[in-house]
C-alpha cells in the first residue's frame, strides 16, 4: 500500500496527532447537516417517531388521507448538543398509499432523492463552486414505516423499497409497534427479511469493520427492521416522567427495551452511524448518480480507441459540437430571411406594375374624356355666336320694322281713302 | 431576427450544453431553518467521536516544500521538525554531489505514525533555486510543479468513475527561506514570494538565525515584514481568509508578532542540565533548538503542525485549487490540456 513511500520511525514527539483534533475543531465550527426521509403511509406514526428521537416537538401539522398525489415536506431545524450544531432536515412524505391508485406514488419520491444529487452536481460542476459552504440536502437516511399488519410487506412496500435502494441508505421500521404481540412479532419480522432477500432489495447494513463497534453492529443487524414505538405524551413511572403510551390494560414505554426497539433505533441512526450514514451516502449512492447523470450526457471516461478521455476533452468536443450546430441553426436562419425577403419584393414589384397599368389607362381615360370636353365646348360655343348672330338680326330687324312700319301704315290709309 | 451565441460561453456549466434527455426533476425551495430546543439528551455530539475514527482510519496527506538557496540549512530543518530522516540529503543522496544547473524538483514520501494517526508526509526539495549565476525565472519551475500537482487533481475529480480517494499531491506548505543578511529581502525572494504566493501558502522563514543577536534579529524581523507589506505579498496565514474573530485575532498576532520565524535546525543531541536536547554546539555555548529563548524554531512547529496543519490544507483545498480549477475551466479551448509530467521527470527515492 505504500507504494514508494518509505516508512520511518519517530525520535521524539513531533505533535500531529492533534490532526484529528483540528479537522474536528474545523467541522464543529462549520457544522454538521443530517436529512433524513420517511416514507410511510398517513398514520403510520412518522412525526410522532421523530419527536421522540430528537425529543423535541416538531409541530408537524397533521395530514389529511385525501390528498390527490404524493407530496414531499421538507423543514429544517437547528439543533445544538453542547459544541455540535446539526441542521436536521425531516423529509415527509404526505399522502402516500392513500389514493385509490398508488401507480404514481414513488416516483416523486424518487425524482426528489435525484432532485437533490443533482443540485449538488450542479454546484460541483460549476466553474465559481463553493462547495465547503454548500447546504448539503442529499437524503442520508431513509426510515421506511411498515405498516404493523403481522402478515407481511404490502406491493407498494416492495416497489417502493426497489426502486430507491440504490440511490439512499434505507432503515425498515415497524410503525405502531404496540399493535402486534411479541411472538407475533419475530414472525413477522423475519417474514419481512426474507421478503427483502427474496425481493433483492438492499437495505443499509450496519458497518462492520471496524472493530470498536463491529459487534454491536452485527447483533443491530439482526433486529432488523426495527419494531418502534413513538409518544409525544410522558406519563409518571415511578418518579420519572417518560414518554409513553398509555392503554386502560398498561403502559407502553418509549424507552424500555422490552417494549419496544426505539432505543436501538436512536442508538443506531445517531450515536453510532450518523458518520457513517453521510459518508455513504456521498461516496457511494451520489457517486453512482453522478457517474449515470454524466453518462446520459455523453460524457465517457474510454475514448473510441479505448484510450482514456480527459472530460477536459470531451467537454471541448461537445463545446465545439454545439458551437457547429448554433452556426448551422443561424445559417439556416438567415437563408430563410432571405428566401421572404425575395418573396415579399416579387410581390411588391407585382402590385407596382399593376398600379402603374391602372394609372395609365386611367391617364388615357382623362385624355378621352378631355377631347370630347373641347369638341362639346366648340359646338357650345358656335350655337351661342348663332344665337347671338339671331338676336342682332333680330334687333336690327325690329328697329327697321319701327320705322318702316308709319309708311306701310300710310299707304294702308291712302288705300283707304 | 438573428440569433446571436450563447451570452455568457465562459460561464456555461457543462450540464447547459446538452439537452435535457428527460425532464428536469424540479429542486424544492430550500427548507427554513427552525430553532428546536432539545428536552433531552440524545447523542448528537457522538458524531464528534464517529468522525474522529474515521479521519484515523484513513490516515492524512501532507505536502510541503522548502525553497531556498543552497546552504541555508532546509534539509535540516525538515529533519528536525519531523523529528526524522526525511529530507531529501537523508535519504542516500551524496553531501558533495554539485548543483544542479536548473532548478530541479525532487519529491521524497514517508509515512510516518504518531499517537495512533497515519500521516503520509511528502518534502519536495528544489535544489538549484537562486544558485544560478543569472537567476531569472527561476521560480517558474516551481509554479509549475504547483500547478501540475492542481492539474492532476482536477483530472481525477472530474473523472466520471472517480476514486473514493483522491490522492492528493498538492503543495499544502511552502516554506520560503530567507537569507540572515540582517540588511534586507533580496530582489529574488520578493520576486518569487510575489509569484508564488497566489498559488500557494508561502511561510517566510529566517534561516541559520543564530548568526543574529536578539536586537539584530527584532530589527531584521520588522524590516522584512515592512517589506512583505509594502509589495502587496500575502504571506499564510493571509488576512483575507480569517473566519471569524478569534482566527483574526489569534492570525493577527502570529502575522505582527511572530512571523517571519527566526529558525534554527538540528539533528544533534546534547547533554544541557541533564537533559537531551537537540542544539547546535559552539565554542561559546550550547545553541538549543526548542529552546524559545534560542530561537523560534518551536513557534514554527507548533504553528505549522499541532495548530495550523488542517488549516493550511483547507485553505489550499477550498481557496488555491478552486482558483486554479475556475480559471482551468474558463479557458475556452484556446489553449491544449496541460500535459502533466510523466513519472521519469520525477525521482523519487525508494
Amino acid at each position: 500500500q505504500n507504494d514508494g513511500y518509505r516508512t520511518l520511525s519517530l525520535s521524539g514527539h513531533v505533535g500531529f496527532g492533534s490532526l484529528p483534533d483540528q479537522l474536528v475543531k474545523k467541522s464543529i465550527k462549520q457544522g454538521f447537516c443530517f436529512n433524513i426521509l420517511c416514507i410511510g403511509e398517513t398514520g403510520s406514526g412518522k412525526s410522532t417517531l421523530i419527536n421522540s428521537l430528537f425529543n423535541t416537538n416538531f409541530d408537524d401539522p397533521v395530514s389529511s388521507h385525501f390528498l390527490p398525489s404524493v407530496q414531499l415536506r421538507a423543514q429544517t431545524y437547528e439543533l445544538q448538543e453542547s459544541d455540535v450544531l446539526l441542521k436536521l432536515t425531516i423529509v415527509n412524505t404526505v399522502g402516500f398509499g392513500d389514493q385509490i391508485n398508488k401507480e404514481e406514488s414513488y416516483q416523486p419520491i424518487v425524482d426528489y432523492i435525484d432532485a437533490q444529487f443533482e443540485a449538488y452536481l450542479q454546484e460541483e460542476l460549476k466553474i465559481k463552486r463553493s462547495l465547503f459552504s454548500y447546504h448539503d440536502t442529499r437524503i442520508h437516511v431513509c426510515l421506511y414505516f411498515i405498516s404493523p399488519t403481522g402478515h407481511s410487506l404490502k406491493t407498494l412496500d416492495l416497489l417502493t423499497m426497489k426502486s430507491l435502494d440504490s440511490k439512499v441508505n434505507i432503515i425498515p421500521i415497524i410503525g405502531k409497534a404496540d399493535s402486534i404481540s411479541k411472538t407475533e412479532l419475530q414472525k413477522f419480522k423475519n417474514k419481512i427479511m426474507s421478503e427483502l432477500v427474496s425481493n433483492d432489495v438492499q437495505i443499509y447494513q450496519f458497518p462492520t469493520d471496524d472493530e470498536t463497534i463491529s459487534k454491536i453492529n452485527t447483533i443491530m443487524n439482526g433486529h432488523l427492521p426495527f419494531a418502534v414505538v413513538g409518544s409525544t405524551e410522558e406519563v409518571r413511572i415511578g418518579n420519572k416522567m417518560v414518554r409513553a403510551r398509555q392503554y386502560p390494560w398498561g403502559i407502553v414505554q418509549v424507552e424500555n427495551e422490552n417494549h419496544c426497539d426505539f432505543i436501538k433505533l436512536r442508538e443506531m441512526l445517531i450515536c453510532t452511524n450518523m458518520e457513517d450514514l453521510r459518508e455513504q451516502t456521498h461516496a457511494r449512492h451520489y457517486e453512482l448518480y453522478r457517474r449515470c447523470r454524466l453518462e446520459e450526457m455523453g460524457f465517457r471516461d474510454i475514448g473510441p480507441e479505448n484510450k482514456p478521455v480527459s472530460l477536459q476533452e470531451a467537454y471541448e468536443a461537445k463545446r465545439h459540437e454545439f458551437y457547429l450546430e448554433l452556426q448551422r441553426k443561424e445559417e439556416e436562419m438567415r437563408q430563410q430571411f432571405v428566401q421572404k425577403v425575395r418573396e415579399k419584393e416579387a410581390i411588391l414589384k407585382e402590385a407596382e406594375k399593376q398600379v402603374h397599368t391602372k394609372f395609365e389607362h386611367r391617364m388615357l381615360m382623362l385624355q378621352e374624356v378631355k377631347v370630347k370636353l373641347e369638341k362639346n365646348k366648340k359646338v357650345l360655343e358656335n350655337e351661342i355666336a348663332m344665337f347671338m348672330e339671331k338676336k342682332a338680326n333680330a334687333e336690327v330687324l325690329q328697329s327697321q320694322a319701327s320705322v318702316s312700319t308709319p309708311l306701310v301704315s300710310l299707304k294702308r290709309d291712302k288705300d283707304r281713302k | 431576427p438573428h440569433a446571436g451565441p450563447v451570452e455568457n460561453k465562459n460561464e456555461a456549466a457543462m450540464s447547459e450544453l446538452v439537452p435535457e434527455p428527460r425532464q428536469k426533476p424540479v429542486v424544492p425551495m430550500k427548507p427554513m431553518g427552525i430553532n428546536a430546543n432539545l428536552l433531552g439528551y440524545i447523542g448528537i455530539d457522538t458524531i464528534i467521536e464517529q468522525m474522529r475514527k474515521k479521519t484515523m482510519k484513513t490516515g492524512f496527506d501532507f505536502n510541503i516544500m522548502v525553497v531556498g538557496q543552497s546552504g541555508l540549512g532546509k534539509s535540516t530543518l525538515v529533519n528536525t521538525l519531523f523529528k526524522s530522516q526525511v529530507s531529501r540529503k537523508s535519504s542516500g543522496w551524496n553531501r558533495e554531489e554539485k548543483i544542479p544547473k536548473t532548478v530541479e524538483i525532487k519529491a521524497i514520501g514517508h509515512v510516518i505514525e504518531e499517537g495512533g494517526v497515519k500521516m503520509k508526509l511528502t518534502v519536495i526539495d528544489t535544489p538549484g533555486f537562486g544558485d544560478q549565476i543569472n537567476n531569472e525565472n527561476c521560480w517558474e519551475p516551481i509554479e509549475k510543479y504547483i500547478n501540475e500537482q492542481y492539474e492532476k487533481f482536477l483530472k481525477e475529480e472530474v473523472n466520471i468513475a472517480r476514486k473514493k480517494r483522491i490522492p492528493d499531491t498538492r503543495v499544502h506548505c511552502c516554506l520560503y527561506f530567507i537569507s540572515p543578511t540582517g540588511h534586507s529581502l533580496r530582489p529574488l525572494d520578493l520576486e518569487f514570494m510575489k509569484h508564488l504566493s497566489k498559488v500557494v501558502n508561502i511561510i517566510p522563514v529566517i534561516a541559520k538565525a543564530d548568526t543574529m543577536t536578539l536586537e539584530e534579529k527584532t530589527e531584521f524581523k520588522q524590516r522584512v515584514r515592512k517589506e512583505l507589506e509594502v509589495n502587496g505579498i500575502e504571506f499564510y496565514p493571509q488576512k483575507e481568509f480569517d473566519e471569524d474573530l478569534e482566527d483574526k485575532t489569534e492570525n493577527d498576532k502570529i502575522r505582527q508578532e511572530s512571523m517571519p520565524f527566526a529558525v534554527v535546525g538540528s539533528d544533534k543531541e546534547y547533554q544541557v542540565n541533564g537533559k537531551r536536547v537537540l542544539g547546535r554546539k559552539t565554542p561559546w555555548g550550547i545553541i538549543e533548538v526548542e529552546n524559545l529563548t534560542h530561537c523560534e524554531f518551536a513557534l514554527l512547529r507548533d504553528f505549522v503542525i499541532r495548530t495550523h496543519l488542517q488549516d493550511l490544507k483547507e485553505v489550499t483545498h477550498n481557496i488555491h485549487y478552486e482558483t486554479y480549477r475556475a480559471k482551468r475551466l474558463n479557458d475556452n479551448g484556446g489553449l491544449p490540456p496541460m500535459t502533466v509530467e510523466t513519472e521519469e521527470n520525477h525521482e523519487s527515492n525508494l
